[in-house]
């Protein structure tokens, strides 16, 4: 009942429950059935379900998003996978011209069932090319849904429902998460797309968190519920459709938002929650809304500059403190000596 | 050359050509009309290569297409009122009106959809060939591209990856040497850089006139029945032309990037018009019976018009529907 798993096993798990109860699901995508199996998430799957639904692909990945397309069009359930966001973008039209407009621009007759996951690289020199957080854009596309688990539990369940799923649905993963345990049911499940989950209640800030600033937004609670400051966070867990409700009903509560995203601020899912949120409940907020994100400027390699690049718990303890008067704070989340900030901890030794 | 086996084919190959032909002559008759809301991309002058490729398909095999997509579609068996109503932005409409003539589908007819982001649609093809040829059904699929589809990205990647599993696809270049308004010259060195990119994949390719409707019909068998026996894709190129402007129902000969001469030079070689005195010449068909089979497919595309003209518009309500399957 109390099964730990990794993130990254979750989504093994996922895959592979979904396989053995469709023999319509397969997967594809470069490294899929190699020695390291896309870190860990498709390890043994070609040995169990042969190569022709496990399989390893050219360099490709506009045409094999458009090869994952066709053959969903005809009723297969591909996962087709990258192993950064970045990498993905060179797929952009089959995704966006395509499978996302099949299902409307034919009058309902076409349906693409996909999942396309992707993996944000963070820190160990990732840099401008593999670490990019693109979620935005694809939210930006109606007919594509967007989906980015936290946790290993919703890892499982989101993965399973976004297979289920009877549209193109961009599963993003974050690479800080993939090592990260909780625990995991070992019968199949999904958790279902569009629901937020409140991570921990709290009354005088909702902070609204995405992927792996979800967790960082958690150790700010932390942090703020010491200083005596009742923090509320909600994990997104899906981009497009987001839970508009679940958050609106916190910050009604609250009357203050924070939202924390993994990607950069302007034109980003921060602004549009913050929007949203502003043009339903203008009257509940009582500070200025605030968004945590990426500066404005592409990644550097260099740990030295990457190291400022990202935003962490302590400046999300900083900006709620100021959000409510109080005294800003410049030992929020003290560092040890030896503390590196670009892995997420210790277990992690590059290089990718 | 082999012929085709009997008359009834060729009577059949001619009237699915002819009938293409009038469709889009009826097409550009109605369009100053300016009710045909959308743009239109007319294959009149191509009609051989549609027509020939599609009969050598079975109905269970699949098509995709891309913008100039109306012959596949018909060739292929396609409901001509659905289409018809389609371009008219009606609710009768194959995709109820959200596509129009860039994105004719009949599933019935085992037409997946055409898709006007030029070269989209080969991997989506490829795809499809791909499912066939993993849940070992008896499917070959067809997809029609232009010139222009085979300098994209997708191209490539799609002709190495069909190649690569052997997949169950034939590749349909109608060469009509202008990508819009750009000329062969300007796009692709060298006179048999299509069939030698497929040859360089591994992939057997032929070039051949594509205003030969027997020619392309045969050829076109022998890539499917291949494809059909396990033994993978081919390419063909097939050389014809376009003769009206690219988008839109008029000429284009006027406006500098092609000349009346070439225009009549290939409309001496008219394929319908070049058939049509083949079956005459050699007995299968008469001149009469010819004028008949004109004369009833006029009506019935005349009748599609007017099905056309007097369906309603698509409610309001379906405007924001159909974004997501449920």
């Amino acid at each position: 009942m109390d099964r730990q798993l990794k993130f990254s096993e979750a989504i093994l798990e996922a895959t592979d429950q979904a396989m053995g109860r469709d023999p319509s699901v397969y997967i594809v995508g470069l490294g899929v059935p190699d020695p390291k199996g896309i870190f860990g998430t498709t390890l043994g799957l070609m040995k169990k379900y042969g190569a022709a639904r496990v399989q390893d692909m050219p360099l490709s990945e506009n045409a094999m998003t458009g090869v994952a397309l066709g053959s969903a069009l005809v009723g297969m359930r591909p996962i087709i996978t990258h192993q950064r966001v970045d990498f993905a973008l060179v797929a952009m039209e089959q995704m966006v011209n395509q499978a996302a407009k099949w299902h409307y621009m034919f009058g309902g007759k076409a349906k693409v069932p996909m999942v396309v996951r992707m993996i944000i690289g963070r820190g160990w020199g990732q840099g401008p090319q593999h670490s990019q957080s693109l979620q935005a854009w694809f939210a930006h596309v109606p007919g594509l849904k967007v989906v980015m688990p936290t946790t290993a539990h919703d890892a499982k369940g989101l993965l399973a429902a976004a297979i289920e799923d009877n549209n193109p649905v961009i599963f993003i993963e974050h690479r800080w998460l993939h090592n990260i345990s909780d625990t995991v049911p070992e019968e199949y499940y999904t958790v279902p797309l569009g629901k937020a989950r409140t991570m921990c209640e709290g009354s005088d800030v909702t902070i609204v968190g995405t992927s792996y600033m979800a967790l960082e937004s958690l150790r700010a609670a932390k942090l703020l519920g010491e200083a005596g400051i009742s923090a509320e966070v909600i994990d997104l867990r899906t981009i497009r459709p987001w839970d508009v409700e679940t958050v609106l009903t916190s910050v009604r509560k609250t009357g203050r938002l924070v939202v924390a995203d993994t990607a950069g601020v302007a034109f980003g899912v921060s602004a549009e929650i913050v929007a949203t949120v502003l043009e339903h409940e203008f009257a509940s907020v009582k500070a200025a809304p605030i968004r945590i994100g990426l500066p404005d400027h592409p990644c550097p390699t260099s740990p030295a500059l990457a190291n400022s690049y990202y935003p962490r718990a302590g400046r999300i303890v900083l900006e709620v403190r100021r959000m409510m008067g109080k005294e800003p704070i410049t030992d929020a989340l003290p560092l040890t000596s030896d503390q590196k900030l670009d892995i997420p901890d210790a277990s992690f030794t590059g290089p990718f | 050359m082999s012929q085709p086996s009997d008359n009834r084919l060729r009577f059949k190959l001619y009237k699915e050509m002819l009938r293409i032909r009038i469709v889009e002559e009826t097409i550009a008759g109605y369009y100053g009309e300016q009710e045909m809301r959308c743009p239109v991309h007319l294959s009149i002058g191509q009609e051989a290569a549609e027509a020939g490729a599609c009969a050598a398909l079975e109905q269970r095999d699949y098509v995709l297409s891309g913008h100039r997509s109306h012959g596949h579609y018909l060739a292929k068996g396609g409901n001509l009122k659905a289409m018809m109503a389609e371009i008219y932005g009606k609710a009768t409409g194959c995709a109820g009106g959200k596509g129009g003539s860039m994105h004719l589908v009949d599933l019935d007819a085992g037409f997946l959809g055409a898709a006007p982001i030029v070269g989209s649609t080969i991997p989506i093809a490829a795809g499809v060939a791909f499912a066939a040829q993993m849940r070992n059904e008896d499917r070959v699929v067809m997809v029609f591209l232009g010139d222009g589809a085979t300098e994209t990205g997708v191209f490539f990647e799609s002709i190495n990856f069909a190649s690569l599993k052997n997949l169950p696809i034939v590749f349909l270049v109608e060469n009509n040497f202008y990508s819009v308004y750009s000329p062969m010259n300007v796009r692709q060195k060298g006179d048999h850089r299509i069939v030698d990119i497929a040859r360089a994949h591994g992939m057997e390719a032929h070039q051949a006139d594509g205003n030969d409707l027997e020619c392309v019909h045969q050829l076109c068998t022998q890539a499917v029945t291949k494809a059909r026996g396990g033994g993978g894709p081919s390419l063909l190129e097939l050389i014809t032309y376009r003769w009206r402007e690219h988008c839109g129902p008029g000429y284009d000969n006027d406006i500098g990037y092609r000349t009346e001469a070439e225009f009549l030079s290939w409309k001496e070689r008219d394929p319908v018009a070049a058939y049509e005195r083949k079956l005459i010449a050699n007995g299968v068909g008469t001149q009469p019976e010819i004028d008949r089979i004109a004369k009833d497919l006029k009506l019935e595309v005349e009748e599609a018009v007017s099905f056309a003209k007097q369906s309603p518009w698509p409610d309001l309500d379906t405007l924001s529907t159909q974004v997501y399957a449920n």
